[in-house]
């Protein structure tokens, strides 16, 4: 069976596509509903405002009142949530099979009927910046925001998904609702069904809840370019703390490029293999205590933890290495080593051994993100959005085909001095 | 189970030397999560050595008499496995999913992590460099700080749940490799071991395999750790952290509940689902985030075992809102000590624990979980279909008679961490609690939890 064989796809006449799987090993079913728009679709003085609406989508429809919005599949064991992020905007709930009309309302309503009432806005604009300060008072997460502000200059990446708080402060509710009315059209979204449903029967009830809903201008697209890094960048945040942190970003291929899956090779051998799911796969440690960077740094006692970050985006983003300082170590010595390490994976690629063990990890951790309804669920479409569902499809193929070859030719390419950004948070 | 109809139930084996043993076959994916808990927490650690059992945690797998550390690490990362060694209060476990083909492989190695680990000298060095970090990053997280004063003013300053699992810096200092070594001898042993294997595997050829990496292994039975109550609520007491770098408060608020095995437990789980979880945080949520728009996250959470559990409420607020967020919370506990919950709470919040079931138990790891947590506290193996008749059979006067004998703001114990004065109020002049850079890569519209990417640093 080809890759892909059992998920089914079809598009409706307004334009919204619908994916569906049967998966019956429980009685669950999952619903996302994805919409092309994330923070790189925000212009000046609008940042934070794919956000700030995926929260006002929370706030109550036409048809449901805004505790029901959340209580309403609670009532059926459900889990319901929502995230935001530089590409995409998406909606999740998962429950009994029984609850699936009821899941494929509260997303039809969602998609166009949402109230934004002007009070409701206010109150979640101090929820928001709220949800920014608690973000602020981790020091890894501030020096993260900053390093990437840093990398970009031209392309919108560069700004966070929260927003800065002086657009959170400043945007009003008809900025919110414009925004909404682009991006929330059947034609920017894609429906995806995931569990112990047929088939059909799913297609004709998504149909029957979002066929009605009409069709509307394809909501614009961006067209900026960040140009090549022509030389190293570098920031220091001084501020109280316990703890140094320390972060590398190289800009780095989108998820559609050929480098995409030797560079998730290179990520593994130098930070442990995470996966592919930006949902199930990123939280907690990954398998990487035979890592290079791990043993450059933890083993030798400079770093107390390290991480990597090379996710799947439309565009090239960045491939960050995060380094927790350890408690006494020096700072020089700790970016030496670090800098050291990612320097030799350019000059002289990975071995035999260490492609055999990364490629092994990233099989097992595909295999992982798929146990349950949601997580496959996401996948779908996750890739469908930020960019084809054979993307996913194709991609243990296009790990297992990597080469040693093909990880350094890459790592020479990205590793590169003048195509990073070094930043670090010390505590003052 | 009723995660999924028409899986085979668990299997259980009790070892001719105490340990359990519990298979549940699951065939969704060709992989296997294997669970391992051992009664050795950190309520066990020694008046003198507390962070024993974390300390003893991080070590554990780095070394035995027939593997280095290398080669643990090998064998793990070879496979994709992220091997978790965790210590809690009550328990030291081990955890990871691996593919179904390197099941036997894990057994072995896993066995013999917990059977002869040798914390070799040098190994010891590094972690301890690593707890040390790890202390001083929990030194400067307000939510990490709130919660330890909590607890310190539940249970009191001397008290096991009073501590953190952490240590201190100069308990974990001062720990040598013999320290641990004791430990594990005093503590680790099979008749406090259980070991649950949900997944890809023949339950029978699993068991035995399970059987045979532990059934040699003899070890004098631990003594069960001596756990006092909590002390009885002394009227309303309040701490507070001052941590003038921060840009948000963290706001604590609790009581010491019941234990896990208490008759009233369920009616509690239900109060706490109504007080601060059902919908976008129960009616803490809804007053504090979604009518006042002052927090992110407000919610309450409830976990018991041995002893009292905390309810614990929480909050994220801005300096400037904490009296007006401890007023709102104070509100909503005062009113349900008061007047208790609505049948129409109390049905919504039956319906979604009754309904979230089949979601608990769908992945493999969940279902392990579920399963060791039935083995600790003797729920016995069916315990997944009787618990929805559980949940059903609270009656709104228990819940309501479990309100009103925990939830009066003149009993709550109240921790303020963040960037206020030492009385808790917004310090006149703030001085660095400054907004302008922002946070944020991955975002969530639920407070408790979910949340996707961000390039955050991982390590144990």
């Amino acid at each position: 069976m080809r890759p892909g064989a059992e998920v089914r796809s079809e598009t409706l006449a307004n334009g919204l596509r619908l994916l569906v799987q049967e998966v019956r090993t429980v009685p669950l079913v999952s619903v996302w509903c994805w919409y092309r728009v994330g923070s790189k679709d925000e212009g000046p003085g609008l940042t934070g405002a794919s956000h700030w609406v995926e929260h006002m989508n929370f706030k109550g429809t036409k048809r449901i009142s805004r505790d029901d919005i959340k209580g309403s599949i609670e009532r059926y064991g459900g889990f319901w949530n929502g995230y935001t992020w530089i590409d995409q905007t998406t909606y999740v709930q998962t429950a009994t099979r029984d609850a699936l009309d009821q899941m494929l309302f509260v997303e039809s309503e969602r998609m166009h009927h949402c109230l934004y009432e002007p009070a409701d806005c206010d109150s979640e604009r101090t929820v928001i910046i709220s949800e920014l300060q608690g973000g602020e008072n981790d020091p890894d997460t501030l020096l993260d925001i900053e390093l990437t502000a840093t990398a970009f200059k031209a392309h919108p990446y560069r700004h966070p998904t929260i927003g800065w708080q002086s657009d959170l402060e400043a945007m009003t509710r008809d900025d919110l609702y414009g925004f909404y009315r682009r991006y929330y059209v059947p034609n920017n979204a894609t429906l995806v069904v995931v569990g112990d449903v047929d088939a059909g029967d799913a297609m004709r009830r998504a149909e029957a809840a979002f066929g009605a809903i009409p069709a509307a201008e394809a909501p614009p697209r961006l067209r900026a370019t960040e140009p090549p890094q022509l030389g190293e960048r570098r920031l220091t945040i001084r501020k109280q703390g316990t703890t140094a942190y320390l972060k590398v970003g190289y800009h780095a291929p989108a998820v559609g490029h050929d480098d995409f899956a030797p560079l998730l090779v290179l990520d593994a051998a130098l930070t442990g293999a995470k996966g592919l799911s930006l949902w199930s796969s990123f939280r907690g440690t990954p398998p990487q205590r035979r890592s290079r960077l791990y043993r450059a740094l933890v083993e030798r006692q400079l770093a107390s933890a390290v991480g990597g970050m090379y996710a799947p985006t439309a565009h090239p983003f960045l491939f960050t290495v995060s380094v927790t300082a350890a408690a006494g170590a020096a700072r020089e010595e700790v970016e030496a080593a670090t800098l050291a390490a990612l320097d030799a994976a350019r000059d002289e690629g990975i071995t035999a051994a260490e492609l055999a063990r990364a490629k092994r990890q990233l099989r097992a951790r595909m295999v992982f993100e798929g146990d349950s309804v949601t997580n496959i669920a996401h996948q779908l479409g996750f890739f469908a959005t930020v960019s084809e569902l054979d993307t996913w499809f194709d991609m243990p193929a296009r790990i297992e085909a990597v080469t040693a070859d093909d990880v350094a030719r890459v790592a020479a390419g990205c590793l590169g001095a003048g195509n990073r950004t070094v930043g670090w948070f010390l505590p003052a | 189970m009723t995660g999924a109809p028409g899986r085979p139930a668990p299997v259980r084996r009790a070892l001719a030397n105490g340990a359990a043993v519990i298979v549940q076959e699951a065939h969704t994916t060709p992989a296997v999560s294997l669970n391992l808990s051992i009664d050795a927490g950190s309520v066990c650690d020694p008046a003198s050595a507390p962070g024993a059992a974390h300390f003893l945690a991080r070590v554990l797998d780095r070394g035995t008499s027939r593997r280095s550390a290398d080669a643990i690490a090998e064998t793990c990362d070879g496979g994709g496995v992220t091997l978790g060694v965790h210590a809690t209060r009550h328990t030291l476990s081990l955890g990871c999913t691996c593919l179904a083909e390197d099941f036997a492989a894990m057994v072995d190695l896993l066995a013999d992590i917990v059977r002869d680990p040798l914390c070799p000298e040098a190994e010891v060095e590094k972690r301890r460099r690593q707890i040390l970090t790890a202390i001083r990053q929990d030194d400067d997280s307000p939510a990490a700080r709130a919660i330890e004063r909590l607890n310190r003013l539940l249970y009191g300053a001397g008290h096991p749940y009073g501590r953190r699992v952490k240590g201190t810096a100069a308990s974990v200092e001062g720990m040598d490799r013999g320290a641990l070594l004791d430990y594990h001898r005093h503590r680790v042993a099979p008749s406090a071991l259980s070991v649950v294997v949900v997944g890809d595997v023949a339950a029978d050829a699993a068991g035995d395999a399970v059987a045979a990496a532990f059934d040699g292994w003899q070890a004098a039975p631990a003594p069960p750790p001596d756990v006092a109550p909590p002390p009885a609520a002394a009227g309303r007491r309040r701490d507070v952290v001052p941590m003038p770098g921060k840009a948000q408060v963290d706001l604590a608020y609790g009581f010491a509940a019941v234990a896990r095995t208490d008759p009233t437990y369920h009616a509690h789980v239900l109060l706490a689902n109504v007080l601060g979880q059902y919908g976008m945080g129960g009616r803490v949520g809804r007053s504090v985030r979604e009518r006042q728009g002052m927090a992110y996250y407000a919610f309450a959470g409830f976990e018991a075992d041995r002893i009292a559990g905390p309810l614990i409420v929480r909050a994220g607020v801005n300096a400037a809102n904490v009296r007006r967020a401890l007023a709102s919370i104070d509100e909503v506990v005062a009113e349900m000590g008061a007047e208790g919950v609505t049948e129409a709470e109390l049905e919504d919040s039956r319906r979604y624990l009754v309904g979230s079931l089949p979601r608990t138990l769908e992945t493999n790891a969940g279902t392990a979980a579920f399963l060791q947590n039935a083995e600790r506290f003797g729920l016995g193996l069916d315990y997944d279909r009787r618990l929805p008749g559980l949940l059903r059979a609270v009656t709104r006067d228990e819940v309501n008679a479990a309100a009103r004998a925990l939830l009066a703001p003149e009993r709550a114990a109240v921790a303020i961490a963040g960037p206020v004065a030492a009385d808790g109020t917004e310090p006149a002049a703030a001085d660095g609690a400054k907004p302008g850079a922002a946070a944020g890569a991955g975002e969530t519209a639920a407070g408790a939890g979910e949340t996707s990417a961000g390039a955050g640093t991982a390590g144990s």
